[in-house]
């Protein structure tokens, strides 16, 4: 369903930052892609929804080579990708509901966007999605009123809102305290699960990678390292995909850290 | 903290003295030198006529004593009648000129536009912004003859140089997350522009209307000088007129519409964080 293949991309005249990647996934799973900072997962993400464009490759996505497509086409590949932020990326200034249906904004027609009038069955559908993440009481709250928990719930709303074919999660918890990094996590777990939805997922946490996905990608320096089962992830594994001892165990125990 | 540390302890001395501007000591003490030898210079040229001053002094006593007290009620109804023309001419500016800038500060912001594009709006803004309102009411007054037209369209140009390089600046400072996050839903340009720039920009954008139509009541005042209809108009023939008494009233209430203006913008502007 979605292919990649010698996939690479360099920022500006350094080394690149993804050298020939290869990467393929089949069905409705939840992988999730591991490495240190820098080992190109955010870039991986980026390029299939061409938030940055790829210096050479291909990525199939259902029988369409996205790189190659332009204007109106590449506008209708990308609202059937759906994806998540780290920093949430909501409109702060608009209110809950707006940047909910701003998932809708690429089937609806300009005007329609623009002045707030969108379908009844869109308007139903983000109703159910926000009682479904738990926030239908703040319909009409501004976003920049939320709690980090809850915007990344509106984030997972809004994404979802696009009935996207595939949804890909740039570090969806990584701005978020441990307890709501779990919640929020869980909910994109089952709520995929339920909806048959396919999902690629960069993850900091092993702990969690290994817990939720169903396979898991090991990134090191812009080429695969690893890709397999959760259990078939060992220590040396690990250690193969980050680069010093001292970053795995902080990986693996981060609540160590603060003992010391 | 343990006893072996010793990184706070003062056995060892440094010297820091805040460096200079401007590194280099020659280029430093040329500056000023070059700066002293122009201001004796400026000052030097200037004929200061001493006598001519003291000579002015009985005449600016005869306006002062004209123009106390102020005369509200012999031109009153001319008084009212320029400050609703500039008041009018300062609405009808503020809000067209604020519709315009919108579209010009985009094209003029580097980072929602291709080049030329941007290039085109940068050179309306800094065209717009080059001439002063003074010298745009002259040109109008020229173009379109005396009266509130040529107030209406100097005060036009005047704001779009204004707000349009302001909003230029704002949409440069946005968040460009929000950008990411609307284009990825599959939304085009313009919805992009609505739904992820927009939002962030509105704060400004209505503090920079308040703050414009206070502007734009003072600068209505002064072109109204070269004939460009409002109070101003009604100032610059009282002056002609010798009318001292009326032209003091003019300022008194120009002095008090600002003062509210000022504070009303200024309340209006706060609500906008």
């Amino acid at each position: 369903m979605l292919e990649i293949k010698d996939l690479v991309k360099s920022y500006g005249t350094g080394q690149p930052v993804l050298k020939g990647l290869n990467f393929s996934t089949e069905g409705k799973k939840l992988t999730a892609v591991i490495g240190s900072s820098g080992a190109g997962k955010s870039t991986m993400l980026r390029c299939i929804n061409r938030l940055v464009t790829a210096d050479s490759g291909q990525i199939n996505f259902e029988g369409v080579d996205l790189l190659k497509l332009q204007g109106k086409a590449l506008q209708n590949a990308r609202r059937q990708i759906g994806m998540i932020f780290q920093a949430y990326n909501l409109v702060d200034r608009l209110t809950v509901m707006e940047n909910v249906l701003s998932g809708r904004l690429g089937y609806v027609p300009f005007l329609q966007g623009a002045f707030r009038r969108f379908p009844q069955d869109d308007i139903d559908h983000a109703y159910q999605l926000l009682k479904r993440v738990g926030l239908s009481q703040y319909v009409n709250k501004r976003c920049d009123e939320l709690s980090g928990g809850e915007r990344q719930r509106v984030g997972v709303a809004r994404a979802l809102m696009q009935d996207p074919r595939i949804l890909l999660a740039d570090e969806p918890t990584a701005s978020l305290d441990p307890k709501t990094s779990e919640l929020i996590m869980e909910l994109i777990a089952n709520l995929t699960e339920e909806l048959h939805l396919p999902v690629l997922i960069n993850l900091h946490n092993v702990a969690q990678a290994k817990y939720y996905a169903a396979r898991i990608v090991g990134l090191r320096n812009g080429v695969m390292v690893f890709d397999g089962k959760p259990d078939e992830l060992t220590d040396e594994h690990l250690e193969k995909i980050y680069t010093s001892k001292d970053e795995l165990s902080e990986q693996l125990n981060p609540e160590m850290e603060t003992v010391k | 903290m343990s006893g072996t540390s010793s990184t706070v302890s003062a056995d060892q001395h440094y010297v820091w003295k805040r460096p200079h501007f401007i590194e280099s000591f020659w280029v430093r003490i040329g500056i000023m030198i070059l700066s002293a030898v122009y201001l004796v210079y400026a000052f030097s040229t200037l004929e200061i006529d001493f006598q001519r001053v003291a000579r002015g002094i009985p005449r600016a006593m005869q306006i002062f004593s004209g123009a106390i007290p102020p005369d509200f009620a012999a031109r009153g109804s001319l008084i009212v009648s320029g400050f609703i023309e500039s008041i009018q001419i300062t609405f009808l500016a503020t809000f067209v000129g604020v519709l315009l800038s919108i579209p010009f500060g985009f094209m003029a912001a580097r980072n929602v536009t291709i080049l030329p594009v941007y290039g085109l709006g940068r050179a309306i803004v800094i065209v717009a912004r080059s001439l002063h309102p003074v010298v745009l009411g002259v040109l109008f007054v020229k173009a379109v003859g005396f009266g509130a037209v040529a107030g209406v369209l100097t005060l036009l140009i005047y704001t779009i140089g204004f707000v349009g390089k302001l909003i230029a600046e704002a949409v440069e400072e946005i968040k460009y997350g929000q950008i990411e996050a609307i284009r990825s839903t599959g939304a085009g340009y313009f919805t992009i522009l609505i739904y992820a720039v927009f939002p962030q920009i509105m704060p400004r954008l209505i503090g920079l209307t308040m703050y414009q139509l206070d502007i734009n009541l003072r600068a209505s005042a002064v072109i109204g000088l070269v004939g460009a209809g409002g109070i101003g108009s009604t100032l610059n023939s009282a002056f002609g007129r010798y009318d001292y008494g009326t032209a003091s009233a003019i300022l008194i209430v120009m002095i008090g519409l600002i003062l509210v203006a000022e504070t009303v913008s200024g309340k209006l502007r706060r609500f906008t964080r």
